[in-house]
């Protein structure tokens, strides 16, 4: 396969998986909104924060009002992020690498992209909002069901998947970040309602509630929510989960490669220091640094994966 | 007869009556509901939406991607037709490949003086690297796509031989898709000669020309594009997912150990045939337009030694040169020792005074085109032409002469497309497909029929607001 395919692989899944991302944030922010539970324009603000596009929406707007923060996160041309930025390089990337698709998988991000240009051409408002999210998810899931029932399990599929989890993992440990103050025990918030909106918003943000929930019982908890999005390998958007995939995708690399990477050594201590560890241990040494560094290692295997596949050369 | 030209419809013979090719198609139609059938057309763009069926439109960046405007009424050929057809376009390509070889090496032709010398020798066309060199298996134009046009019953003419890099191959395998899922019940009335197998010939034929160098089971082949932002980007990429091979650009590629090599994720993989998708004077920095970076720097030496196959080969516009065409019969005769099958459009050469005087005064029923030109522009179609545009093309003739040639307007055939108000005449060309091999000539039969949407108007080209239509060639 060519080094360009391989990294137009692996950056459209990013894409395709910020898009569903982003739109999972607006629906969390929405929700606040919605219930007048908390400080609305500081959750917006904390979303803003969470996409890491804070500098750009700064120099558009001076304020988080609703309307001003949705059409950004999810249709505004300078926040190379938004839905609308992100699905537009998904399929440039996906027509680069349109020999490496199978039809069907191409045919569902194109789609995903024509109805983007069409719900998104114009100001979202709060009545449109929810068909607009449910209709971004709906589609990243038809790409990902054609991904899983169309393609073959070779390398192509390694690298989608690895774009994939790479997206996620910075993604998680970016909502963990920024919220991570509330999930500090505090004497003075313990049990109060607005703790709780907020912990709960964090799960809604990764579409965990539910799940969270069979897990845990109705309990909420900060030690249990950071458990569950950082240790728990049965949940799909904690790091400890991204991390296997990135590291398995790289074991079948290289099982169909014959050589073994840098990326790999990488990708075996970064989940390794998942093993046998309590999240207790974590919040001694400090959630913050912890969730700072694996942004960090997230950064630095993507690049160790872009230069040992030969991405650009 | 003079102000308003008859037309020879493929379809009607007069208003209603079917021709033979058609009977079948039209005792379908007849019995099909319209608004049905209008339906059926927004669904066929829909459809090409979704599969991402567009071309570019250069210097628009943030253009829409466009789609060509497809109808859905097919283009009908008869077994009879079709087989006359093919000898014709089989024969000419045949002396195309003769008469490279010969133009590059001991040019006979010019010393048995059936061909001026002065038309190759000032010719940009006409590439001196390829003095001597022999391409793997003796094939210069891998493919071809012959454009003809129509005027009667049993009359085809060739407007164009293509022999560089013909697009379009693409329309013509999806367009057939398209009809097979909107129409299948007429496919099971009419025997249509399939074209599917098209880019698998294709991926066979060019891995027959693999290189000296070459040595495994399977020739690596490789589709090299100028990138997604070019105009046929969709066809490259289609050509090598229907291939098994890759796409690459030029920053894909480098030259290792004497050959051309791709960069995969595991290093740097030779390549034996590129079939490339750009032209000569793009090809090589080092041997051609400096400036270009859509090539390979180098290219032309490991193709020299033999360790590589570039399909076509560079060097091959010297053959569909329009400055060249009329002589296509001669050069026909000359290396088949036959007749040319497929007649040329009569041709003015504006170079020559007589002719030059000729085309002057009847610049108003002549279609001038320019010796280099393509895709419809700097043409002059002299009886659509306003008194302005005739009198601005005269001072072009006169300031150039030999820029130009001129040809009369052809009353081109038509085949109905469907419009708001039910079927009504388009003109049409057709641009078949040829593939060489070093054993063989293949032709899909088929092709792409191209169709002006605008009543009487004759320019076809998709960049001149022309649609494409399905072609079918029936089985005996």
């Amino acid at each position: 396969m060519l080094g360009k395919t391989a990294g137009g692989l692996f950056w459209m899944f990013r894409y395709l998986e910020r898009c569903e991302n982003t739109s999972r944030l607006v629906e969390a922010g929405w929700r606040i909104a919605l219930t007048r539970t908390g400080d609305t324009e500081s959750e917006w603000e904390s979303v803003i924060n969470t996409a890491g596009i804070r500098p750009l929406y700064d120099e558009k707007y001076d304020d988080f009002e609703a309307s001003h923060v949705i059409n950004f996160l999810l249709r505004d041309a300078d926040n190379p992020s938004s839905v609308l930025s992100s699905i537009n390089v998904a399929r440039s990337n996906a027509r680069l690498v349109r020999t490496a698709l199978s039809a069907e998988v191409w045919e569902a991000v194109n789609e995903y992209w024509m109805a983007m240009k069409t719900v998104l051409a114009r100001p979202v408002s709060e009545r449109n909002l929810a068909p607009i999210l449910a209709e971004i998810r709906n589609k990243t899931a038809v790409v990902r069901g054609m991904l899983h029932g169309t393609m073959l399990r070779n390398d192509i599929y390694n690298f989608c998947r690895m774009g994939t989890f790479v997206e996620r993992a910075d993604n998680t440990a970016r909502i963990l970040d920024v919220k991570y103050y509330v999930l500090l025990p505090s004497a003075s918030f313990v049990g109060s309602s607005m703790d709780n909106t907020q912990w709960e918003n964090i799960l809604r943000s990764v579409s965990a509630q539910r799940a969270f929930s069979w897990l845990h019982g109705g309990e909420i908890t900060p030690a249990a929510i950071a458990d569950f999005l950082i240790m728990d390998r049965r949940m799909p958007c904690s790091l400890a989960f991204c991390y296997d995939k990135i590291r398995e995708n790289l074991y079948h690399l290289e099982g169909d490669y014959g050589i073994r990477q840098s990326s790999q050594d990488l990708a075996d201590t970064l989940c390794a220091k998942f093993n046998g560890r309590e999240v207790a241990a974590i919040f001694e040494d400090g959630l913050h640094e912890f969730l700072e560094t694996s942004i960090r290692d997230t950064a630095h295997l993507a690049s160790l994966i872009e230069q040992d596949f030969r991405f650009y050369g | 007869m003079d102000t308003k030209p008859s037309f020879f419809d493929e379809m009607f013979e007069g208003t209603e009556l079917p021709r033979q090719p058609y009977s079948r198609y039209n005792d379908w139609f007849v019995g099909e509901d319209a608004k049905e059938l209008r339906k059926k057309s927004a669904e066929a763009e829909a459809f090409f939406r979704r599969i991402g069926i567009t071309f570019n439109v250069y210097g628009q960046q943030d253009a829409d991607e466009r789609l060509i405007p497809f109808d859905i009424v097919p283009r009908i050929i008869a077994a009879r037709e079709w087989q006359r057809l093919e000898q014709g376009i089989e024969q000419r390509v045949r002396a195309i490949n003769a008469f490279l070889h010969d133009i590059y090496h001991r040019q006979e032709i010019l010393r048995a003086g059936r061909l001026p010398r002065e038309i190759i020798a000032r010719n940009e066309a006409f590439l001196p690297q390829m003095i001597g060199l022999n391409p793997p298996g003796g094939v210069y134009t891998h493919v071809v796509g012959t454009d003809l046009v129509r005027t009667g019953e049993n009359e085809f003419y060739v407007l164009e031989d293509n022999a560089r890099t013909p697009s379009g191959v693409s329309y013509m395998l999806e367009n057939r898709e398209t009809m097979l899922q909107m129409f299948p019940e007429l496919f099971t009335q009419l025997k249509v000669r399939p074209v599917s197998s098209y880019p698998q010939n294709l991926r066979r034929s060019l891995s027959d020309c693999a290189p000296p160098a070459f040595n495994g089971d399977r020739p690596v082949v490789a589709v090299l594009t100028p990138g997604i932002h070019n105009s046929a980007y969709f066809e490259h990429a289609f050509l090598a997912d229907q291939m098994g091979a890759e796409l690459v650009e030029s920053h894909d590629l480098r030259i290792v150990d004497g050959r051309v090599a791709m960069r995969t994720t595991l290093g740097y993989q030779a390549i034996d045939v590129i079939y490339r998708r750009i032209d000569d004077e793009y090809l090589d920095p080092l041997n051609f337009n400096p400036n270009s970076l859509l090539g390979v720097p180098g290219i032309m030496d490991v193709y020299r030694a033999g360790g590589i196959t570039i399909a076509n080969a560079p060097g091959t516009g010297i053959a569909d040169d329009k400055a060249l065409y009329s002589y296509m019969p001669d050069i026909v005769e000359f290396y088949t020792g036959e007749k040319s099958i497929l007649q040329n459009v009569p041709t003015w050469r504006c170079s020559e005074p007589d002719s030059l005087k000729y085309v002057l005064e009847n610049l108003k029923d002549l279609v001038v085109k320019e010796v280099h030109g393509s895709g419809g522009y700097g043409m002059l179609v002299g009886p659509a032409a306003s008194k302005r545009e005739l009198a601005r093309f005269e001072k072009k003739l006169r300031a150039r002469p030999s820029n130009y040639i001129a040809q009369p307007t052809l009353a081109l055939s038509t085949v109905p497309i469907m419009t708001k108000k039910g079927l009504a005449p388009r003109h049409v060309d057709l641009r078949p497909f040829v593939l060489v091999s070093p054993n063989r000539v293949q032709i899909t039969p088929g092709g792409l029929t191209r169709v002006a949407l605008k009543e009487g108007s004759l320019v076809v080209n998709s960049s001149q607001g022309g649609g494409t239509k399905d072609t079918w060639v029936l089985g005996d």
